[in-house]
């Protein structure tokens, strides 16, 4: 704590408005102190001795005159080993632990070690007395689970500094004394396995930003052949309400190819983060063999939570995944509701009395999320390895729609967008990304021109559809017809996939490089058919030998066996093949 | 005993302002006016002004009434001695038993740690074929009906209640109509319920910051029955007329709205009462059941629209009808793959000939010419609609699924069904209709 000394003049809501007597910092946590708790609270405006806080706890009780004392310290997270598998609230405290303490309820002033202090951990050292190290540079080692978590110079040492003495190997915890250095001065800084960094300040120590061009692989078709996502990238999810935002999260969670997943529960269902909680620990990682928690971090402020810890909560979030890139780990940030964080601002900024921008939202909205979204990235470390935060927002438009402030922000600086829609998730169209409407800048894992040929059923069948509507089947020509039906046979086969079926839930690239090439096939066939009846009758044959295939498991005699049995329906009914849809097939069989 | 300040430095709406010294946030005064005495709760601490919102109401005040501070925030009584009781939205008595003032608790506590709660597993029965069948209600949900003004949504409302096997049923009313708040007392007399459930109610004649108190109130209550391993299903009704009130208040406060005249935190200020929903690993259970009345039959305006970001589903009712689409329980699939074999299928199945039913209805309407297959779909849907949709079928899950199946048989050859062989041949009714 500082000398600062601080009363407190007014409260709004969450916001407490105090008297300061000496200096203050903007983003500096204070506590304010009542009835023998202490209320941890963040100074987001200074006004000559007025500042303003935002308190991460209810605010009822407080009285005008309390004691506010100040730490000197912005907001910060504890980044160490021992983050992987904890659930945390949106200020790092650990749930589970609280729960022990406080029981039920989520009492106000509890404020708990993010990171187990008695646990031991395996020390490896490489840093030999002599050296002259800087900020991120590696000390030692010890495994985390599968990875090796490096121990590297805390990343606020800004100088360069000589290695006075290292711990030899051994089990020591993260309070131990590992390294000490010594500055150009010659005055020595003692260093733990663990160090503080302010959330709000990015992860800057390496050597370049490269571009996000490695595909995510995230198993879902539509996702990674249509509207892929890059290690690195950034990507948002907006659509309405149980259109199907967290679900498909949670399938991304689980299946995205990556080493590391935290995902950011802010201020949306607790319910929701239960089923993670409990599954996760049960599901095996086929890259590991070990349970997905291991590789998993849950930063949890749901929606009854307060709100200022809402707000940092998306931030204390990017921090640790910009820690493990640090170890040239690629990481994936999921994020269920950016909006809810955006509406904690803006509940802020009301009480601040800032004018307001469109929809109430404070004015410097964009730019928030824009910085939020450049924490993404994908980077080349001193060392040489490569590392990356991959970010992916869902966002809860008012009344579903994509023109308000957040979704508008959050559009400006992706680089792919996955647009939810009402019309096809009560259709039951699973996952409900609009074909037509989405856009991804990244590459896909299949040739672009490949896709983008596909593309062509989708946007023209939907065409004929809506023409079909109003003239009706009758007046549909028998060639418009076939092409309304490829492109929503196309879509029923490949861009629909069953989340709750145990195969379909994960598609690889092979595979999906497979089946693409066979709904290419169907896509460039001419066929000779004697009417709309009978048309649409072997379609839906199709579609049911595809759906089927779908859900056997990948290289088996089984699976074979339905692939053949496609082949041999579509053969005896082809009349010839599109001398594009041939060019690509052969492409992807060549790759294959 | 506190001091008591007799200069009311402004009035605006529902809220006035005092100087004093002392007064912690979220804390009750009591203020005398020349109709009496009204409890107010401090919403704003300015250096030495105080904002209260004055649950009675800013009418009639005086700047010369006197405010007296209570030292306590809004609490509310918590006994058995509550059972069978009806309050006010100030927790004071509308029948005419004696005011409780026992054991008082805070209301409106702090949020179940996330990960203290369970995956809800247990079904609700209400003998409705649309909900038990379609989207099931399960322990410990949060759920709405969405509606129209004008639908029988408390008459909905009032039967789930009878029929729910709970132990305990805490009504909160908020702007109720006078003829739904005697019609839901009669209705659990007549039930026999009256002796297990706990009534707060607001009415539309009633003051609008009393409307504010109801659901913290109810839910306050609920909780505690709940922590003592009661079941209890706490009914809300109508929760528009809540975040009306939420909106007058912002008004009169200068606060800038963010969509429609609705505060900025209207997410956050339903959420944190739907969010009271929860099942106790070791305890009873909290389920909510509200209504939310759309103006203008307009699911995007802010209150239905936030509420759905929120809750776990909700009741589409129209037309007197739950309606198939727009519907649902995000929570059935926790439950329904335990009832019965058919239960999902028969679910998925009639649903999607329902909406074939839909898209022929559409198609007719536009002049297009019927195939057979239409007409069997036309048979279909009026048979739905009376046998599965009406209101007043009241038939146990067991039954609603052989309805289906019925239904189903006296329409369609069986391969027409979509259905699996499987259960075909295990469920196809023998004879035809
Ligand atoms: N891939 C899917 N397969 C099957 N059902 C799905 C799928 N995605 C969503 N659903 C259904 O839709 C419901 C709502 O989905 P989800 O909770 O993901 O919506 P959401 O967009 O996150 O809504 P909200 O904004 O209210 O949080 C689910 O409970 C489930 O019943
Ligand atoms: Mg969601």
């Amino acid at each position: 704590m500082t000398n600062t000394k601080g009363w407190v003049t007014g409260v709004n809501g969450n916001m407490v408005s105090v008297r300061v007597e000496g200096p203050v910092a903007l983003n500096e946590v204070a506590f304010i102190e009542i009835g023998g708790k202490r209320l941890k609270a963040e100074v987001i405006r200074i006004r000559g001795d007025i500042v303003q806080t935002q308190v991460f706890e209810m605010t009822k009780g407080i009285t005008v005159g309390l004691p506010v004392v100040f730490s000197g310290e912005m907001l910060a997270v504890e980044l160490g080993p021992g983050l992987l598998g904890k659930i945390y609230d949106g200020l790092q405290n650990p749930l589970p632990e609280v729960a022990k303490q406080t029981g039920y309820f989520l009492e106000p002033g509890v404020y708990l070690d993010a990171l187990p202090r008695a646990t031991k951990w395996a020390w490896t050292p490489v840093a030999k007395p002599g050296d002259r190290v800087e900020k991120a540079d590696l000390l030692g080692t010890v495994p985390e689970g599968t990875f090796t978590h490096q121990i590297m110079v805390p990343f606020g040492l800004l100088e360069t500094y000589t290695v006075k003495s290292v711990k030899p190997a051994g089990q020591y915890t993260i309070q131990d004394e590992m390294v000490v250095l010594a500055d150009a001065a010659g005055a020595t800084i003692s260093l733990t396995m663990m160090f503080e960094w302010p959330v709000k300040r990015a992860i800057d120590c390496y050597a370049e930003r490269l571009k996000p061009t490695v595909p995510m692989v995230t198993k879902t078709r539509i996702i990674d052949t249509f509207f892929p996502v890059a290690k690195g990238g950034t990507y948002c999810v907006p659509g309405p309400f149980g259109a199907g935002k967290t679900v498909l999260q949670q399938v991304t969670s689980r299946n995205a190819d990556v080493d590391i997943v935290i995902i950011a529960a802010c201020g949306e269902r607790a319910g929701e983060v239960v089923e993670t909680l409990i599954e996760f620990p049960e599901l095996i990682d086929p890259k590991t063999g070990r349970s997905l928690m291991e590789r998993t971090i849950i930063v949890c402020n749901t929606s009854s939570m307060p709100v200022a810890a809402r707000e940092a909560s998306v931030y204390t979030a990017v921090t640790m995944a910009e820690y493990y890139r640090q170890m040239g780990l690629n990481v994936l940030l999921l994020a269920d509701s950016t909006s809810r964080w955006a509406q904690a601002m803006r509940e802020m900024s009301g009480r601040l009395e800032e004018i307001p921008g469109e929809e109430a939202f404070p004015a410097y909205l964009e730019s928030v999320i824009a910085g939020f979204y450049e924490r993404a990235g994908i980077v080349r470390l001193k060392s040489g390895a490569i590392g990356s935060v991959t970010i992916g927002g869902t966002v809860s438009p008012a009344g579903g729609n994509f023109e308000e402030p957040v979704t508008q922000a959050t559009l400006k600086v992706v680089g792919a967008f996955h647009g939810l829609s009402r019309e096809r998730s009560d259709a039951r169209k699973y996952p409900a990304i609009h074909p037509l409407d989405s856009w991804s800048k990244y590459s896909s894992v299949i040739d672009g021109k490949a896709v983008a040929w596909a593309h062509y059923f989708l946007e023209r069948g939907s065409e004929v559809g809506q023409m079909m509507k109003v003239v009706g089947e009758e007046g549909t020509s028998l060639d418009d017809f076939l092409i309304y039906l490829k492109g929503e046979f196309l879509d029923a086969v490949y861009l629909q996939q069953n989340s709750f079926d145990a195969v379909d839930a994960s598609v690889s690239t092979e595979r999906q490089s497979l089946m693409f090439s066979r709904v290419v096939k169907v896509l460039g066939s001419r066929f000779e058919f004697k009417d709309k009846e009978e048309a649409r009758g072997w379609f839906n044959k199709l579609r049911q030998m595809f759906l089927d295939a779908n859900s056997i498991e990948w290289a088996t005699d089984k699976f074979r066996d339905a692939d053949r049995a496609i082949l041999d329906f579509l053969a005896a009914k082809v009349s010839g093949l599109d001398a594009a849809a041939g060019r690509i097939i052969e492409n992807l069989e060549r790759a294959v | 005993m506190k001091k008591v300040y007799s200069r009311i430095e402004s009035i605006a709406g529902n809220v006035i302002a005092v100087k004093a010294d002392g007064v912690a946030y979220g804390e009750l005064a009591e203020v005398s006016t020349r109709f009496g005495m009204s409890l107010a709760e401090v919403i704003r601490l300015d250096g030495g002004l105080v904002s209260l919102q004055v649950f009675a109401g800013g009418r009639g005040i005086s700047t010369g009434d006197e405010v007296r501070f209570l030292g306590n925030p809004m609490r509310v009584s918590f006994s058995d001695d509550l059972k069978g009781r009806i309050f006010n939205g100030a927790g004071e008595p509308r029948d005419k038993g004696p005011a409780l003032t026992e054991n008082l608790i805070p209301i409106g506590g702090p949020s179940v740690n996330p990960t203290k709660r369970i995956i809800p597993k247990e079904m609700i029965r209400t003998g409705i074929p649309m909900i038990d069948l379609f989207n099931t209600l399960v322990k410990s949900q949060k759920l709405p009906i969405f509606s129209v003004s004008g639908e029988p949504y408390n008459q909905l409302l009032a039967r789930i209640a009878m029929q729910a096997e709970v132990d305990l049923i805490v009504l909160g009313g908020m702007g109720l109509k006078y003829d739904d708040y005697l019609y839901f007392k009669e209705t659990l007399e007549e039930g026999g319920a009256l002796q297990k459930t706990i009534m707060f109610v607001n009415t539309a004649a009633d003051p609008v910051v009393e409307c504010l108190m109801v659901p913290d109130i109810s839910l306050a209550v609920a909780e505690r029955f709940a922590l003592k391993g009661l079941n209890v299903l706490v009914l809300l009704t109508d929760m528009t007329n809540f975040a009306d009130s939420l909106k007058e208040i912002a008004i009169t406060q200068e606060q800038v709205p963010s969509n429609r005249g609705y505060p900025g935190d209207l997410y956050s200020q339903l959420a944190s009462r739907y969010e009271k929903a929860v099942d106790f690993a070791d305890s009873g259970s909290i389920t909510i059941l509200a209504v939310t009345t759309m103006p203008g039959d307009d699911v995007t305006h802010p209150v239905p629209d936030n509420t759905g970001y929120i809750t776990e589903g909700q009741f589409y009712l129209k037309g007197g009808r739950i309606e198939p689409f727009g519907s649902l329980s995000r929570l059935k699939q926790q439950v329904n793959g335990k009832t019965r074999a058919d239960h999902r299928a028969i679910m998925d199945g009639m649903i999607k000939l329902f909406a074939a039913y839909r898209d022929t209805l559409e198609k007719k309407s536009m002049g297009f010419q019927m195939s057979a297959w239409d007409s069997k779909l036309l048979k279909y849907g009026e048979l739905f609609e009376a046998q599965m949709m009406d209101l007043s079928v009241n038939i146990p899950l067991e039954g609603a699924l052989d309805k289906g199946w019925e239904i189903l048989a006296a329409c369609f050859e069986p391969q027409e069904t979509g259905l699996q062989t499987k259960l075909l041949d295990q469920f196809w009714p023998k004879k035809s209709h």
